[in-house]
């Protein structure tokens, strides 16, 4: 037959990634409604080039065992996170070292999470406040008893301390009870 | 600027995972029940309507793009003009004030808002990490981004700076999952304690699992008109809508980062004095300047100078106990500081039900008579305009028809205010709405 005689063209089949081959199919399509989803599972995973433009230095601070933090020259608002330029007179600031010691202005104990941090619970997270410093520096806190969290923290003295080995992220710098 | 009614409203059953559907019938849910409940038949409505505003928060927990179109298409409402609108938690309050301007400038007679989330499409923790890139991807997440983690230090501070205690957030949990029961609605119905809060789940110290709001499927659906709008519908279906009346609208902004917020003096509002806060840093990370901003303007437009006393109910963003608390704040229900104890005293309690506690002040002002964000669910993008739908049903009186009990409606509603609320206080809207038939 002519039929027999074409070629057949076909995709190569493969199981990569399948994890469900086949379902249970009715005779009746008016049965389909009636149908259970399908569900599948999908990976998605991305590599971002991320820059961190005019705040790089406060990173190659951390690589340094410095903290750094920003200054407006005209208005000397002393920023505790970075931003170049001034949120109050638009200037651009200049970069400070902000002290090692500081206290916790507030903290609570994480025991679950975002995915990538799941592993590393519980952990503390503390915003940092330093007098003569207008804003704030989110960190983690080590050394203190995560079971036994107390108001008593708020107002501690931490004493910030440096990753030898940089991965040039903010947990380059962490901090301890002073 | 013209008057702008919201005439319509449907919300599907919010639950921890759709699977059935995709996103587009889940939200044609919505729609049909608002259009059924107007009387007005898909194809009149698909020649009625002047264009629609899109509200969901994120592309990531779907994998796709260009969402909105696809729901458009499925509702029939193409090629009418849409646009979509995203401003993470406050998502669909943003885009309720979208179709708001939509309609106040003239543009459209009648707009359909449509907002949904499908947070099912991937784990909670996974959605956690989505969620907390909503924080500064430098400086915030990467030190262990989670946004119950940001609310636990938002309301420690709260705690040492006031003395607000971990069960006074609980009788909010109390009071809104205890609502909920009575709202087919919502994904937890449960009749709970302070002491079940409390020996829930540790998350983020001191907040429990009971203590914060649920990932969920769902959609909810407004329809906005002008008085044009309404005599077209009414002439559609025969009968004249019972809408709300729009008559405030509030916005406010604060730095993403919470590290950044300003220890400076405290916005007042109209019944306020300085020496109220004499000594206060404000708003620190204990209060959200952004809510007071939204509160502040929306309360001006509508002519509202005493808030406590000229609203009679509130459904307001609490994705966490603690962020109710400092949001009756923000809104001016009490004093800054007095939050702990304005829902100890009972007053945001519905004045009906039985919470198996005894209050001096119970039901001065329900707030979250639906059960809000904790017992309903949050599907982001649906979160807001499923309040405004709510608010909606308690301004006609209509909440045992849509309910099946008349247990949460507030009786004699005239006004009534939504509030919308983003990242750590990053967007905030407060919309007013009033009875207005």
């Amino acid at each position: 037959m002519e039929e027999q005689e074409k070629k057949r063209v076909k995709l190569p089949e493969t199981d990569e990634g399948t994890v469900l081959f086949n379902v249970p199919f009715p005779k009746d399509l008016k049965d389909l409604k009636g149908m259970a989803p399908i569900i599948i599972r999908q990976p998605y995973h991305i590599d971002y080039i991320h820059s961190y433009g005019q705040d790089s230095p406060f990173f190659a601070g951390l690589a340094n065992g410095k903290l750094l933090g920003t200054r407006c020259g005209p208005c000397k608002h002393t920023y505790g996170t970075p931003r170049l330029h001034c949120m109050y007179c638009g200037n651009e600031c200049d970069w400070i070292e902000l002290p090692k010691e500081g206290a916790v202005h507030t903290f609570t104990i994480c025991h679950f999470g975002s995915e990538e941090f799941l592993k590393e619970t519980p952990f503390v997270l503390i915003l940092v406040e330093w007098p003569g410093v207008d804003t704030l520096f989110l960190s983690r806190l080590v050394g203190v008893d995560s079971l036994q969290p107390s108001l008593d923290w708020v107002g501690m003295k931490v004493r910030a301390q440096f990753k030898r080995l940089s991965k040039f992220k903010p947990t380059d710098v962490y901090f301890v009870p002073a | 600027m013209r008057p702008v009614y919201l005439v319509s409203g449907g919300v599907s059953k919010f639950a921890k995972a759709r699977p059935d559907v995709t996103f587009q019938p889940m939200v044609k849910e919505a729609y049909d029940y608002a259009l059924k409940d107007l009387g007005l038949e898909f194809r009149q409505a698909a020649e009625l309507v002047d264009g629609t505003v899109a509200s969901y928060f994120s592309d990531h927990f779907m994998r796709q793009l260009k969402a909105g179109s696809m729901v458009q298409d499925y509702l029939g409402l193409t090629p009418k003009p849409s646009k979509r609108i995203e401003a993470g938690g406050a998502t669909g309050g943003v885009a309720f004030q979208s179709g708001w301007e939509a309609v106040a400038s003239g543009r459209f007679d009648i707009c359909v808002v449509y907002g949904w989330e499908t947070m099912s499409r991937v784990n909670t923790w996974k959605g956690n990490e989505f969620i907390a890139l909503a924080s500064d991807v430098s400086f915030d997440y990467p030190v262990g981004g989670f946004y119950s983690g940001y609310y636990a230090m938002m309301v420690v501070r709260h705690m040492k700076e006031f003395g607000t205690s971990v069960e006074q957030m609980a009788l909010v949990s109390v009071k809104n999952h205890n609502n909920a029961f009575h709202n087919p609605y919502a994904q937890k119905r449960m009749n709970i304690r302070i002491e079940d809060v409390r020996a829930s789940e540790m998350v983020a110290w001191p907040l429990t699992m009971l203590d914060i709001c649920v990932m969920s499927d769902g959609a909810a659906v407004t329809i906005l008109a002008s008085e044009e709008g309404l005599n077209k519908l009414e002439k559609a279906t025969g009968r004249r809508p019972k809408p709300a009346k729009v008559t405030g609208v509030g916005g406010g902004i604060d730095a993403m980062r919470m590290a950044d917020r300003p220890h400076g003096e405290v916005i007042l509002l109209p019944h306020e004095k300085p020496e109220d806060y004499k000594g206060l840093k404000y708003p620190g990370v204990h209060s959200f300047r952004a809510g007071r901003m939204a509160s502040k303007t929306a309360y001006q437009m509508a002519g509202i100078t005493n808030p406590l006393e000229e609203l009679d109910f509130i459904e307001l963003h609490d994705a966490y106990t603690s962020s109710e608390i400092q949001t009756y704040e923000d809104m001016g229900l009490c004093r800054y500081g007095e939050g702990g104890k304005f829902v100890e005293a009972g007053k945001p309690f519905m004045p009906n039900l039985d919470y198996g506690y005894r209050f001096p002040e119970q039901g001065k002002i329900p707030v979250n008579p639906s059960g809000g964000l904790i017992a309903c669910g949050h599907p982001v993008g649906a979160t807001g305009l499923m309040q405004a739908v709510f608010a909606l049903w308690q301004l006609q009186g209509s909440i045992g028809k849509h309910f099946g009990s008349n247990q949460l409606q507030v009786k004699n509603a005239r006004r009534g205010a939504i509030h919308s609320h983003a990242g750590t206080g990053t967007y905030v809207v407060v919309s007013i709405l009033e009875k207005g038939f």
